[in-house]
């Protein structure tokens, strides 16, 4: 990505025409309720502002407006107490928790499975084939059943979704880590070489500062998925609470503004953790001279 | 770049010599109208650069081969001709022929990666060849191969040239090169980038033995470049 | 032999001969154990004769069927045995890739041959531990069960895999990737416009953008369309990223080629910009196969009428019917796998030119 500064009008100006599409298509998909409404209550010739004052301001539209959706997340999150089960934050923290102990367990498994892969010729043959078709298996689909078998033998709260974050995001850490740990070019190995370097002073002096780039690329994507994760693993659990649940009952609920609402906080989630790790990772590769990807 | 004033004449082989950073490849991409200049005029045939380039009268030969992988080198070497709209028939006829020319018949149906670096460079100049464009313009075609294979090439380069009457300008960092292929050198120097000199070569027009680089002749001139390249401090670092 | 494979080697047999010794008094109805346990006291003939590793090969494949055959009886010789069957297969994948890596074995498909070894070993060792153990069918059945579960719930199963993957996931993945796609193409000749979307659309594809999938329930109903809008969604963004990077992907030089040719915005599309494109469009159309899936699967968490993957997973897990579960995921595995060695396939065909792919190193 090309520096902020180049980018930053070109976005805000995308952004902006967005907005405007939504409110246009807001419009438009929730005009034919709107029209029965007036129907049912014997409204004409109503004026523009009025129309779509009212448009914009249905309880349960089809697509709402993006003022709804803000004022909704504003009600929940400011207007609530911090540990009342209406406060979006309250369940954000709990997917939060769920979603860094999956990020960690699934970073640490991570990045001993590429150490492991690294240096056992018969691991790596062994299991990276595994590990990338593991992939193709939609482990999200498990996540139901994994949830109530360990509810079922007496495991519950934070660790089975925190479970799921960890199969999820190990994932992305070990295949950039093996890339990462295997990127020192050749004559950098050999001139290790010629220092009678062991194989833990190649590794902590060469390999693991020349895989720093990979590591934070994969951070950020096992992050995200992660957070993913802990929201999809909640929709079966859904005494213990998180975004997630939220999600579900407002859709049981038909509270469409609500949904809209949820999904707008994940997505902050989302960002702020990203965001967070591309901060650590600007930090660490300033002091080592390199410029972040 | 500043004060470059030149005439090539049709017919002539004139190499661009100096240190980096003296504009010789950025003149030379003027020429092919790959950049603008900010000042001044120059005409290739006539015409302004972006006209030549329109209208086709130029080949370019980079650095690197610049091969497209997924081609055979067959149809790598008549990619210009099927932008330019020739028919499959005169396709096949021209780059037969301009596979010929640099003795790589034999390897259409290769791809680039089988192929070693010089032949690969030797193939780029093949598509350069195919559709007869007058002028030819090479920008350090052969820096990247070891001294042997380029001695090969620079004897092929002259044959080729002493075949096909072609105009040629060429880049190079090497002062033995210049002064074997060319027929007249213009020695140029960085910060700012100038003409400190131009050499017109005694040596004989076209075809030239390689060892005519132990000659008292060739080593005059090779020697005259180094004082225009010492003369434009062409031989001190700067960071 | 490695002093680490030394000992796995004498642990081996050790216990091989050991457990055919504990049943040696009831020696007619043991014979597997028997005759395994004698082979493994041969086995320690390798520190006197060299044994080639496909003769550990062997000896677990072996140690395998003996296990499968003598679990009626579960007794300290069944770990003994299942303890040897391990350590064989472990000495003959770490001897064979070894070997492979040394070079002084080259057969092809030799280098299939551990990872399939190790991931045999495991489905033997989840067989073994499970029954022999009396895990509970609720936390994990044994890989028998699930197969038995497969060719009993056939029907359903094909039920839910046609309602899941041939209608909601091929739609969704074809329509979502052309998308992509396209609005790349469009995008490609605006600056302005690329710089504007790109960032939006990194972004995008880090949010959790399954959560959408009651809004899509709510306009498109319950059936499988809304499941294909989600996906569309999903499959979006990657696809546009890739395919922008990828027409950015070709070199500068290359485009100063097509340059001096005069070569028409078109002309120099199709001939350089998308051939180079290629391998960043494949690694989306893989990454996209996987997320398509997925996202079927949970969008039916949502709501979905009484047939699909999803909605069978979630409803027989509330049920505790945990092989069903399984027997779901492992249609859904196998679904997975085949799309995505499929694209491979495509991809090695159409960028065979790509050093990843001529190196031979996927």
């Amino acid at each position: 990505m090309t520096r902020a500064g180049g980018n930053t009008i070109p976005v805000l100006i995308v952004l902006a025409a967005l907005l405007v599409i939504w409110y246009i298509a807001a419009t438009l998909m929730n005009a034919p309720w709107q029209a029965a409404l007036y129907e049912r209550a014997g409204t004409t010739d109503v004026p523009l502002a009025q129309y779509l004052a009212d448009v914009w301001g249905q309880p349960k539209p089809l697509l709402p407006a993006p003022h709804q959706i803000v004022q909704e997340v504003w009600d929940n999150t400011v207007g609530q107490a911090l540990s009342s089960k209406r406060s979006f934050l309250y369940h954000a923290g709990i997917t939060l928790s769920a979603t860094l102990m999956g990020f960690v367990l699934g970073t640490v498994l991570g990045l001993g499975l590429a150490v492991l892969i690294l240096h056992n010729e018969a691991m790596n043959r062994s299991l990276m084939p595994w590990i990338i078709a593991s992939q193709t298996v939609p482990i999200l689909a498990i996540a139901p059943m994994l949830v109530i078998g360990l509810n079922a033998i007496g495991v519950t709260g934070l660790f089975p979704k925190a479970l799921i974050s960890t199969y999820l995001s190990f994932f992305p850490v070990v295949v950039g880590m093996v890339k990462g740990l295997r990127s020192p070019d050749q004559m950098q190995l050999d001139l290790m070489r010629t220092y009678n370097a062991s194989r833990l002073e190649i590794f902590t002096k060469l390999r693991w500062p020349a895989s720093m780039p990979y590591l934070f690329a994969s951070m950020k994507v096992g992050i995200a998925i992660a957070l993913i994760g802990a929201l999809v693993a909640e929709l079966t659990n859904t005494a213990a609470g998180g975004l997630g649940v939220r999600l579900l009952t407002g859709s049981y609920n038909g509270q469409t503004i609500t949904i809209w609402g949820v999904l707008l906080m994940a997505a902050t989630l989302a960002a702020i953790l990203v965001l967070a790790v591309g901060a650590a990772e600007k930090l660490v590769l300033r002091n080592m001279g390199q410029a972040p990807a | 770049m500043s004060d470059v004033n030149l005439d090539i004449e049709q017919g002539e082989f004139v190499s661009f010599i100096g240190p980096s950073g003296c504009g010789k490849t950025t003149f030379l991409r003027v020429m092919a109208d790959l950049e603008q200049p900010t000042s001044g005029t120059i005409t290739i045939n006539g015409m302004t650069p972006e006209a030549a380039r329109k209208s086709r009268a130029y080949g370019y030969v980079f650095q690197a081969p610049a091969l497209f992988p997924w081609r055979t080198i067959e149809d790598n070497v008549a990619l210009p001709l099927e932008i330019m709209g020739y028919g499959r028939d005169e396709r096949r006829e021209r780059v037969a022929r301009s596979l010929d020319l640099v003795s790589l018949s034999g390897f259409e149906r290769k791809f680039p990666w089988q192929l070693s670096g010089g032949m690969q460079q030797r193939a780029s100049i093949a598509r350069a060849l195919a559709f007869d464009a007058d002028l030819l313009l090479m920008d350090e075609p052969f820096g990247a191969l070891d001294e042997i294979v380029r001695d090969h090439l620079n004897s092929e380069l002259l044959k080729l040239f002493a075949r096909t009457k072609k105009t040629i300008a060429f880049v190079t960092h090497s002062i033995p090169e210049a002064v074997y292929l060319s027929t007249k050198i213009v020695v140029m120097s960085p910060r700012p980038g100038r003409v400190t000199d131009i050499i017109h070569s005694t040596l004989p027009h076209g075809e030239r033995p390689l060892d005519i680089r132990e000659t008292p002749e060739f080593l005059a001139i090779a020697h005259r470049v180094r004082e225009g390249l010492r003369a434009g401090h062409s031989y001190e670092e700067h960071v | 032999m490695s002093n680490w494979q030394r000992i796995l080697a004498i642990v081996a047999g050790v216990a091989a001969t050991l457990g055919a010794l504990l049943v040696a008094g009831a020696a007619a109805t043991h014979l597997w154990l028997v005759v395994f346990g004698v082979a493994g006291a041969l086995s320690l003939l390798r520190f006197a004769v060299n044994v080639r590793p496909r003769v550990d090969g062997l000896l677990a494949g072996f140690g395998g069927l003996t296990l499968l055959a003598s679990l009626g009886e579960v007794g300290p010789s069944l770990w003994l045995a299942l303890l040897a069957t391990w350590l064989f297969a472990w000495l003959f994948i770490d001897r064979l890739a070894q070997q492979l890596a040394r070079g002084e074995t080259a057969a092809p498909g030799l280098g299939l041959v551990v990872p399939l070894a190790f991931g045999l070993t495991l489905l033997l060792l989840w067989e073994v531990a499970v029954r022999g153990l009396g895990v509970p069918q609720v936390l994990l059945p044994a890989p028998s069960q699930i197969y038995a579960r497969i060719i009993s719930s056939g029907p359903t199963l094909w039920a839910d895999f046609q309602q899941t993957f041939l209608k909601a996931v091929l739609a969704g993945y074809l329509l979502g990737c052309a998308s992509g796609f396209a609005v790349a193409i469009l995008v490609d000749r605006s600056q302005f416009l690329r710089r504007g979307l790109l960032p939006i659309g990194n972004f995008v594809s880090a949010l959790p953008i399954i959560g959408i999938a009651p809004i899509m329930v709510m306009w498109f109903g319950f059936d499988w369309p809304s499941k294909a809008a989600v996906i569309v969604c999903i499959t979006f963004f990657p696809m546009l990223v890739n395919t922008v990077a990828g027409l950015n992907a070709s070199g500068r030089m290359e485009r100063d080629l097509m340059r001096t040719y005069a070569s028409g915005y078109g002309q120099t599309l199709f001939k350089l910009r998308l051939p180079a494109a290629w391998p960043f469009i494949f690694n989306a159309l893989k990454i996209n196969s996987t997320l398509a899936l997925i996202g079927a699967i949970v969008a039916e968490f949502f709501g979905t009428p009484i047939v699909g993957m999803g909605f069978r997973i979630s409803t027989e897990a509330g049920r505790l019917n945990v092989d069903v579960v399984w027997a779901e995921v492992a249609v859904a595995a196998v679904a997975g796998s085949a799309t995505y060695g499929l694209i491979v396939l495509v991809e090695r065909a159409v960028t065979f030119w790509h050093p990843s792919v001529r190196g031979g190193r996927a």
